[in-house]
């Protein structure tokens, strides 16, 4: 799938504090998540559905309320191909180098 | 970084580049669980009412044991939970996973995992967030996806 959505919906630090948010309680209300965000119900809507149209976010109902979600799958599939590749080199790297010192030493 | 609160309800979705039906088969066939779930086979007929069992490996010792709380091939499976596979959370009361597929366009599904019910079983609440899940189901990608187990 499309990478574009999640680096969209994480390029923006109220959004990310959302996610922050949910990480660290996760199935709130809107109620809950605006509560002590200074930004109207309807912005952090639209926050929240940018999120949910990347799949960071997902809603469940429960009862009358409708529950958001933190989804860690999106940001793993990043981690996967943008960020384990680069970090790997780097690491195999310093191996490579260890190695090459003790066969010289 | 801080840590995580526990949670009694665990969400994850993903968007998989399969059918319903292979999302289904790859969830109820021990010969695709062996390849994605910890090396487990699952053992269940899969009807509401009869038990759902994951096996070692070696089908030696029962990791996770159920029941069937709802089946809706290939759409929808609900059972309950219970993780024999360590000491710690053994003893701990039934939680409940959820299973929803729904079929999207160009050829995708969207599966979405629900383990809730997970009041009484703290233990494993921390056991399967984080890298827990995560591991299986995009383990669970990979193979559908590409056919091969996740790292190799």
């Amino acid at each position: 799938m499309n990478d574009d959505p999640v680096f969209k919906a994480l390029a923006d630090p109220t959004r990310r504090q959302l996610l922050d948010r949910l990480f660290e309680r996760d199935g709130r209300s809107l109620t809950e998540l605006e509560s002590d965000l200074a930004m109207t119900r309807f912005g952090v809507m639209k926050h929240l559905r940018v999120l949910e149209d990347a799949g960071l976010v997902v809603t469940r109902r429960s009862g009358r309320e409708k529950l958001h979600y933190l989804n860690p799958v999106p940001i793993r599939l990043i981690h996967d191909r943008w960020i384990d590749k680069y970090t790997e080199r780097r690491v195999s790297a310093l191996a490579d180098l260890k190695h090459e010192l003790e066969e010289t030493a | 970084m801080s840590t995580m609160t526990q949670t009694t309800v665990q969400v994850y979705m993903m968007f998989i580049k399969a059918s319903p039906e292979e999302i289904w088969d790859a969830i109820t066939k021990p010969e695709f669980t062996s390849r994605y779930f910890h090396g487990s086979l699952v053992d269940s007929t899969f009807e509401a009412g009869t038990p759902y069992r994951s096996w070692s490996p070696d089908r030696s010792t029962l990791w996770v044991e159920g029941d069937v709380l709802d089946s809706d091939p290939p759409r929808r499976l609900s059972h309950t939970w219970r993780s024999l596979y360590n000491e710690e959370t053994a003893g701990e009361e039934a939680s409940r996973v959820t299973w929803e597929i729904e079929p999207q366009d160009g050829g995708f599904s969207k599966l979405v995992v629900v383990h809730d019910q997970l009041e009484g079983a703290p233990k494993t609440a921390e056991s399967v967030s984080g890298a827990g899940w995560m591991m299986v189901l995009s383990g669970l990608k990979t193979l559908l996806e590409t056919g091969e187990p996740l790292g190799s």
